[in-house]
């Protein structure tokens, strides 16, 4: 098998680091640099718990090959709050409940605020629709649904 | 330093009245919105291996050869071990159960399988490399020789004549044959009755499937014999202590179990699994720590599953709906090896909740716990109860049918009444207290029943299937006191443990043996502290799930932390308060009855200005220059909580549904959910509980199952085969409350982790089954697919 | 749950791709990973080499050209999703993309890819049928056209050569027809459990032209040929959405249809019944 030298710029910061071709991104970031934010919760692309942002994009980081993602602006959970201060989708998960264990919920936040950089007012069924992708299996999303709704009402865009 | 000296903290109330009771917001959310937090899988430990545990594929299978060679000479593999090795270390190697039954068989239950595998997902080998992914290359070098046997996946057929045992131990599959209630009582009641209703079910297993797959990072330190070890827990020190006395051999008080970050649990992360064993035993093979992190895969098929029951139950009726009696048969799959409750949660947790909220005179049930080549079986949120209670509400359900009447005001007719408490029921329960009714009255308004009948009626006119499914619940929290569940079978105790802690410099620390999975503890466990000691939440911080800084503790399972838990803190802050109050008597120079107590000061009534704060208090302990005579200094308290009884939590869930005919799409319209958990601590947390516990309940009935093929091995073994429900497939809920305080406890709480999942089955099923009744359909079992319901209106014919 | 090892390649052109596909073994393109990753994992594929074709560029436009919307390879389900002119012009296909997994599946899933696989249950590829589009490949030998009727063969199995990459969709949209994709979820999977996409061209309260494609009903995406002869010269109405319907059982794989945990194939050949009729209903009620 292949290795290969890549550079993923995480939250801002690059790092350059060796891989094998079979590395997932979700275990470059966790084991080789220590972001464990993202969580393993199925490896099957199914549970969401491991998304990040690759160039912008929210995707499964468990079904992207690290070496694939090689010169990639990545933005993980650990990048979302700046000094201490939690940004409106955070706070607003906060103060809704959105959240139990917490497992689920780095994904969560990065789909529920990609989505909302585009979305447009939103109805529930749509929020749902969004994180149609990330399970939790604690909250039963209602109140998950509250916090996306709630940031989208009070001006969306700048959620992240 | 004084009250007016704290700040309140943002999102928390200024000062402590009113704590108690409020919905502050967590202090446990930053750590885990930030990606801080760390889950067991997140620790890492310098010089670190891991661990990957070769599984079998088969069901049911005598191990002939074990071949681990190639594995052993792989680059980057430290050791492969075998469940042999683990009996040549001479450790205890065995993992009991912690509840006997009259009469129960218990085999042996290894660490690692040595003669046979009994179910697909037992761990034959273990490997240990330098990564993850290299310990996974070496299972694949692993070889190892089966010889097939028969298998048995179904409880009721296990039983049956002509089977292979599972373990030699129990030649015809049967570990236990329970009874409870009164069978010459109940086969009167069934003679005399007007009616006899019956119904024939099936509670599929649930696969738990919390986000955070199990793990564990043991480090054994060669130069002090002590064993840490991080691990996905719900209760660390019964792990310290099933880890000692049953696996391992390390003494008790060489082992530190510390349960970090926990990922969801429902049930799933209390039992002793061989896998965190084997990864301790792995470390102190090899002096140097190692971690293992279960798949995904791995958590399907070694994960306790929940129910699995067979069940045919009847209940005996007068023409005016009155109930005479229930009987119940179940047969329970308890799988392949007794899990550590998993002979309590068929038996006394299910059977002694068979009268729900009803008066039911006379009850017997009877089950047989039977092994099959399954995983093993064991609580899982609801446990027993929500088994019982979907018994009791299926059957209230084809009652309500034999005697014509609506299903609601069958209900209500049999409904223990308020005067009646505390109600000693047939089936061996006290329950504590309760006002039915009016949760029933609740929820009943809270989607307008009348309204909805009528609407229910023209829809059908138009070729539309409304549903309206009204489920009642009480369930018995808490598994206290000690000595009760001990007269059960227990073979734990039952109590809490907490310290109270002022520091000198005013500060308050609350140690709970309790263990947190997202429940907020940490937040609901301050606003008690606050509550009883009028201290600023901010000055208050709550250790839990480390064996070392908490001494001892139970754990959290069966809705019991803020009635054991928090009961156990207010014991003690009360003690710690009494201990205050005479050294404030002592201070103020005055006598008990003229010094009051009021949000954290302690005054002479009357005169204010004379007055000693709690805080200051504390560091007058600890400097002790000015005690009274004989006092020791210092400001903690420790309190072992052993509760009078259970508690009792109850309500009302409805679920309205319509029901495609044509598809077998189930849609829920309205979910409305009415609970009474005694005194509240926290609205929002609260709250969250039952959203969660009717997901869970929701999925149970509409979605999830788990199914074994024909080869005994799991069919739904991923996520995207076994329906762990999505944002899309739950509707928006509404929930209301009625508080009717337990008198089993200094709080008054009765629990909440677990009311709504009980409810929520059965009160979607009843839904369903309400919707189709113009087909005739008289019950439908879990979970009810689409397949399932067209199949029913006999969309295959 | 771990791929096995592998070399990897990065082709930066089209034809350095078709040159490393043709000289590795075995060698498979990447794109996406969505499709191929997840198989790898549970060792359903375990190729030696794989080809990322993800960086070349020019594969991930979207143009329309006269009489047809050419999709690049590498468009990204919600680029065609979220493009005005399919969905305009074709919007069986925006529909069945919008439809594609969930969110994260969308942004980094191909179109190229999702085509080229073979998955059965696909969505885009009732669409693809449905629309009557051309796959473009490139391979050793240069270029290649293939229609969409052409392509899929067989349960993880496609016309695409081992050494040809798909470059290009190419949608027809010269006619004045409608079209629509209907998609049945299987919760479990996100994929569709019944996907059928329909189009129709009708003329003076007729119907000229009917196509009907359909997916994770069979080892592969089928068109509903009975039902397409049920349609074609039938007149615009509710009514023909039922009469049609009725022809789906003709068209049914002969190997079976698909059964897994979440429906049966007895089950799903009904519920396909269901939403052809339903689809077909929608569109001539738009007609």
């Amino acid at each position: 098998m292949s290795e290969h030298e890549i550079t993923l710029t995480v939250n801002g910061e690059k790092h350059e680091l060796r891989v094998e071709a079979r590395t997932l991104l979700v275990e470059a970031l966790r084991e080789e640099l220590g972001y464990t934010g993202a969580n393993v919760g199925c490896e099957t692309g199914r549970c969401g718990a491991c998304t990040v942002r690759v160039d912008g994009d929210a995707l499964k980081s468990c079904t992207r090959f690290a070496v694939q993602a090689d010169g990639a602006e990545i933005e993980t959970v650990e990048g979302l709050s700046e000094e201490g201060e939690l940004s409106g989708l955070q706070a607003s998960f906060k103060r809704n409940h959105g959240l139990q264990c917490g497992f689920c919920t780095p994904g969560m936040l990065l789909t529920a605020g990609t989505f909302l950089e585009d979305a447009e007012d939103p109805s529930r069924a749509e929020i749902r629709e969004a994180i149609e992708g990330n399970l939790c299996r604690c909250t039963g999303y209602h109140n998950i649904v509250d916090a996306v709704e709630q940031v989208a009402t009070d001006g969306g865009g700048e959620s992240l | 330093m004084s009250d007016a000296a704290e700040g309140g903290g943002v999102g928390e109330p200024d000062d402590a009245e009113g704590v108690f009771g409020s919905g502050v917001e967590r202090r446990e959310d930053i750590p885990l919105l930030t990606g801080e937090g760390d889950y067991t899988a997140d620790v890492s430990r310098p010089g670190m291996a891991h661990l990957a545990i070769r599984r079998s594929d088969h069901a049911h299978a005598r191990i002939v050869d074990i071949d681990t060679s190639e594995a052993e000479a792989m680059e980057g593999v430290a050791a492969v071990y075998t469940g042999e090795d683990v009996v040549d270390s001479g450790v205890p190697n065995s993992i009991p159960t912690a509840w006997m039954l009259p009469g129960l068989v218990t085999p042996q239950y290894r660490i690692l399988a040595t003669d046979k595998v009994r179910h697909e997902g037992s761990g034959v080998a273990a490997v240990v490399a330098e990564s993850p992914q290299r310990a996974r290359d070496a299972l694949d070098r692993i070889d190892v020789e089966y010889e097939e046997l028969d298998q048995v996946t179904e409880p009721v057929e296990a039983v049956e004549k002509d089977v292979p045992p599972v373990h030699e131990e129990a030649e015809d599959n049967v570990a236990f044959d329970f009874e409870l209630g009164d069978e010459e009582a109940v086969e009167e009641a069934f003679a005399d009755a007007d009616h006899v209703a019956s119904v024939d079910l099936r509670q599929p297993r649930i696969v738990p499937n919390a986000m955070e797959p199990r793990a564990a990072v043991a480090e054994w330190e060669d130069r002090t014999e002590k064993l840490r070890v991080w691990m996905t827990s719900q209760n660390p020190h019964l792990h310290r202590m099933l880890l000692s006395a049953g696996t391992l051999g390390v003494p008790e008080n060489r082992i530190e179990v510390i349960a970090p970050e926990v990922g969801g649990g429902f049930g799933s992360k209390i039992y002793h699994y061989p896998d965190e064993a084997v990864t301790a035993w792995c470390s102190m093979q090899l002096g140097r720590p190692v971690k293992w992190r279960a798949s995904r895969q791995e958590g399907y098929v070694t994960d306790c599953h929940g129910r699995d029951h067979d069940t045919t139950a009847e209940i005996a009726l007068d023409d005016d709906g009155t109930v005479r009696g229930v009987r119940a048969e179940t047969h329970a799959g308890l799988g392949a090896q007794l899990s550590q409750f998993g002979t309590a949660t068929p038996s006394y947790l299910y059977a002694t909740v068979l009268s729900g909220q009803y008066t039911v005179p006379a009850i017997h049930c009877r089950v047989v716990g039977a092994f099959t080549n399954t995983t093993p079986v064991d609580a899982y949120r609801g446990a027993g109860r929500a088994e019982g209670i979907y018994v009791i509400e299926r059957l209230m359900d084809v009652g309500a049918r034999a005697v014509g009447m609506d299903p609601a005001e069958f209900r209500r007719k049999n409904l223990v009444q308020p005067e009646e408490f505390p109600y000693e029921s047939a089936a061996a329960l006290v329950y504590d207290s309760g006002e039915y009714e009016r949760a029933m009255d609740k929820a009943l308004e809270h989607v307008g029943y009348e309204d909805l009948r009528e609407r229910q009626e023209r829809l059908r006119e138009e070729g539309r299937y409304l549903g309206i499914g009204v489920a009642n619940f009480v369930e018995s929290a808490g598994l206290s006191p000690s000595g009760l569940a001990g007269d059960l079978g227990s073979q734990a105790g039952g109590w809490e443990s907490s310290i109270v802690r002022f520091d000198s410099t005013g500060t308050l620390t609350v140690m709970a043996g309790t263990a947190d999975q997202g429940q907020g503890h940490r937040t609901t466990y301050a606003q008690i502290a606050a509550e009883e000691l009028g201290v600023d939440l901010e000055d208050i911080e709550v250790i839990e799930g480390d064996t070392d800084r908490i001494p001892q503790g139970m754990g959290t399972y069966g809705s019991r932390s803020a009635s054991v838990g928090g009961g156990a803190i207010a014991r003690a802050a009360r003690e710690v308060r009494s201990k205050a109050r005479e050294i404030a008597e002592h201070q103020l120079e005055a006598s008990s009855e003229d010094v009051v107590f009021d949000d954290g000061t302690f005054h002479i009534e009357g005169a204010p200005d004379r007055s000693l704060h709690i805080q200051e208090i504390a560091h007058e302990a600890y400097l002790g220059h000015d005690l009274p005579e004989g006092m020791d200094p210092g400001l903690e308290e420790t309190n072992f909580y052993d509760p009078e009884n259970f508690t009792y939590p109850f309500g009302t869930h409805v679920a309205v549904v319509e029901v495609d005919p044509e598809t077998g799409e189930t849609s829920i319209e309205e979910y409305v959910a009415v609970d009474d958990c005694g005194e509240v601590i926290n609205p929002m947390i609260v709250e969250g509980q039952v959203h969660g516990g009717i997901a869970q309940g929701i999925g149970a009935a509409l979605y999830e199952g788990a199914a074994y093929g024909d080869d005994g091995t799991l069919e739904t073994r991923r996520m995207d085969e076994y329906a762990v429900p999505h944002a899309t497939q739950l509707p928006d809920f509404e929930t209301d409350n009625t508080v009717t305080p337990s008198p089993h406890n200094p709080l008054g709480v009765k629990g909440v982790g677990e009311s709504a999942t009980i409810a929520a089955a059965p009160a979607v099923v009843s839904a369903v089954v309400d919707a189709l009744e113009p087909f005739d359909i008289e019950h439908l079992d879990m979970p009810i697919t689409p397949e399932t319901v067209w199949r029913a209106l006999g969309g295959a014919e | 749950m771990h791929a096995d090892g592998f070399e990897y390649h990065r082709a930066g052109t089209v034809e350095e791709a078709v040159d490393l596909l043709g000289s590795i073994p075995d060698a498979e393109p990447l794109a996406g990973a969505h499709g191929l990753l997840p198989r790898m994992k549970t060792d359903e594929e375990s190729p030696p080499a794989l080809v990322d074709i993800s960086r070349i560029e020019r594969l991930s436009g979207i143009e329309r050209d006269g009489g047809s919307l050419t999709v690049g390879a590498l468009a990204t389900h919600a680029d065609i999703a979220e493009s005005t002119a399919v969905r305009e012009h074709a919007p069986a296909l925006a529909e069945a993309a919008g439809a594609v997994g969930d969110l994260q599946v969308r942004a980094g899933g191909t179109i190229g890819g999702n085509l080229a696989h073979g998955d059965p249950r696909v969505d885009p590829a009732a669409a693809v049928l449905a629309l009557k589009a051309k796959t473009t490949l490139r391979g050793p030998d240069g270029e290649r056209t293939l229609a969409a009727s052409e392509l899929f063969e067989g349960e993880f199995e496609t016309a695409v050569g081992a050494d040809e990459i798909v470059t290009a969709l190419e949608v027809p949209t010269d006619g004045a027809g409608t079209s629509a994709y209907h998609k049945r979820r299987n919760p479990l999977s996100g994929y569709a459990a019944v996907g059928v996409a329909g189009y129709l061209r009708c003329d003076e309260g007729a119907i000229e032209e009917a196509r009907v494609g359909v997916t994770a009903v069979g080892p592969h995406p089928i068109r509903l040929r009975g039902v397409e002869a049920e349609l074609e010269g039938a007149s615009a109405e509710a009514a023909t959405a039922a009469a049609a319907a009725d022809r789906v059982g003709e068209s049914l794989p002969a190997s079976g249809v698909r059964s897994d945990p979440y429906a049966s194939a007895e089950f799903r050949s009904h519920l396909l019944s269901v939403d052809t009729e339903d689809l077909l209903g929608g569109l001539l009620g738009d007609a």
